[in-house]
């Protein structure tokens, strides 16, 4: 457990040393912020709603391409430097290196949705937002970006080329997000079945207010399932 | 302190290690000596298990690298042939996260990371980026680095590469010091660095162990004639037709002004050399024997491994 503190420890201040988490950080308010604002109760031109709809929705998709980019530079900078050598020499399983980096990782995702608590704070001046469903969704969303985070540490994990990761974690999360809509044109069966597998389609429950444990089962095993992943490629990098 | 058992590595198809066993005992300095490519990072590599081996069996401080790897690797400071560490650290910073993965206590991180800095002459840096290092700097905080837990075991791989001369001179030094409560196997392509820094060379050619020796049973082991190095004051093409006549000298050639005279290793002709020398009115200013070098025994050593090759 210490290990994986030291490691989780230093990757959260390298974030704070390094423009990349600035940088997600700002793309991440910049929009939710302005979707918030055009799909908001203070905007009477759309619709009347004190909820956070108008942030969850977009925040969804926007932290499905965040996860990557934040994570790239865990392990394949770590290849590219050769500090590798550093890492998997010392007395530290490869699991422990991989939690480590992920719940350093974690830490700004925790910290970038910390920063946006001012909206329900807002709404709640203002008006009587329920809680519920502002709970939820803060929970899917926190989901969600655990499950691209661990995406995108396996994606950095096979190669030393943070752009290669990006690509290769951003395409897994695209290709889990939009199965659901290539089951659609499946027969109606296999399609529910593909549904399951969706990242999408539990999201719209965490939106509503409703605790499906299903969803959360659901990303918390994609989570586990990349991290497991992560462990097992380093674990082969040894054997090359 | 490092036990090495018909260790065999492949690279896809690529025969990197081919069945090499060696052993360093506790306390001793020991260079893996041998040109580029020749095996010696993968070696080191393997023992310090960031690499496993295809077959064979790797044990340090008695540990199993592959079924004990972490207690292996607590004993362990291994210095990475780039020095790869954490650019965006500060040395103090970088010191202290890898002090910690290795085991050092939280209340001991602190003084054991001054100790350190300060054996390695790093005071003035502590709280500078590593980006921010020279070359020779960062050298040393490789150094620094894997010495901080305090192992008994510290692989170097080719540590003295790419710094000017005098930090190569300290860092030498250091090595040595180091040395003396440890057990130290460092890896180099320059020969000199061996003899100055090692007591005993593995000499590794083609993934294949070709000598394994201390340094002066090795001169000794390659057989050749002795030669002494003359400075004369005089004709030296005279002295040279003069020091022909000795019973026993095969040879006599120039080297500059001075004069190199090879005679079998039976015999010991330096008093009648002397002699003649003065016999013949001239004066003699110095004679020193001319030890097989370093250089000489690796060429040896591995171009004879290549023509039994060819012959095979």
């Amino acid at each position: 457990m210490t290990n994986i503190m030291t490691i989780a420890g230093k990757e959260f201040k390298s974030y704070l040393a390094s423009p990349t988490a600035y940088i997600v950080i700002s793309v991440f308010l910049v929009f939710t912020g302005a979707f918030f604002s055009f799909i908001s109760p203070f905007n009477t031109s759309t619709y009347v709603e004190t909820s956070i709809r108008g942030f969850l929705q977009p925040a969804s998709i926007i932290v499905l391409f965040l996860g990557p980019l934040l994570a790239m530079r865990l392990l394949a900078e770590e290849r590219k430097l050769g500090t590798i050598e550093l890492l998997m020499t010392a007395p530290v399983r490869d699991s422990q290196v991989v939690l480590g980096k992920f719940l350093g990782s974690v830490g700004v995702l925790l910290v970038m949705l910390a920063v946006t608590l001012y909206y329900p704070l807002m709404l709640s001046i203002y008006g009587d937002p329920d809680p519920g469903p502002i709970g939820t969704g803060y929970l899917g969303i926190f989901l969600l970006g655990c499950v691209s985070l661990a995406v995108g540490l396996f994606g950095s994990s096979l190669t030393s080329n943070q752009i290669v990761a990006v690509v290769v974690s951003g395409g897994i999360l695209l290709a889990l997000w939009f199965i659901a809509t290539a089951a659609q044109y499946l027969p109606q069966a296999l399609g529910n079945t593909v549904n399951y597998f969706s990242l999408s389609g539990y999201f719209p429950d965490f939106m509503r207010g409703i605790i499906d444990t299903r969803g959360i089962i659901y990303y918390l095993s994609i989570t586990a399932l990349f991290l497991f992943l992560t462990i097992r490629s380093l674990e082969n990098s040894r054997w090359s | 302190m490092i036990e090495v058992k018909n260790l065999t590595k492949y690279y896809g198809k690529r025969l990197a290690l081919d069945n090499i066993s060696f052993e360093v005992k506790k306390g001793a300095i020991v260079g893996f000596l041998g040109p580029n490519a020749a095996g010696k990072t993968t070696t080191m590599r393997i023992l310090t298990g960031f690499l496993a081996a295809t077959t064979g069996e790797v044990k340090v401080a008695g540990y199993d690298i592959l079924t004990n790897s972490l207690e292996a690797r607590r004993h362990i400071g291994y210095l990475p042939e780039a020095v790869p560490l954490y650019t965006d650290m500060t040395v103090c910073g970088c010191l202290e996260f890898l002090a910690s993965l290795r085991g050092v206590p939280g209340d001991r991180l602190r003084s054991r990371v001054d100790e350190v800095v300060e054996v390695c002459g790093l005071e003035e840096y502590y709280d500078v980026l590593i980006s921010k290092l020279s070359k020779g700097f960062r050298q040393r905080v490789g150094v620094a680095q894997a010495i901080v837990h305090e192992p008994e075991v510290l692989i170097l791989d080719e540590p003295t590469i790419g710094i000017d001369p005098i930090q190569v001179a300290s860092t030498r030094q250091l090595i040595r010091e180091l040395g003396k409560e440890r057990t130290v196997l460092i890896s180099t392509h320059i020969l000199p660095e061996v003899s100055v820094i090692c007591e005993r060379v593995i000499i590794i050619h083609e993934g294949k162990i070709v000598a394994e020796d201390s340094i002066k049973n090795l001169s000794s082991l390659v057989s050749g004639p002795r030669r002494v190095r003359l400075e004369v004051q005089g004709p030296t093409k005279k002295i040279a037709d003069l020091l022909r006549q000795i019973k026993g000298v095969s040879r006599v050639s120039h080297q500059g002004s001075n004069l190199i005279i090879e005679y079998p290793a039976s015999l010991d002709l330096r008093s009648k050399i002397t002699e003649s020398v003065v016999q013949g009115g001239f004066t003699l200013l110095s004679l020193e024997s001319v030890e097989m070098s370093l250089e000489d025994i690796f060429l040896k050593l591995t171009t004879e491994e290549e023509t039994e090759e060819a012959n095979g």
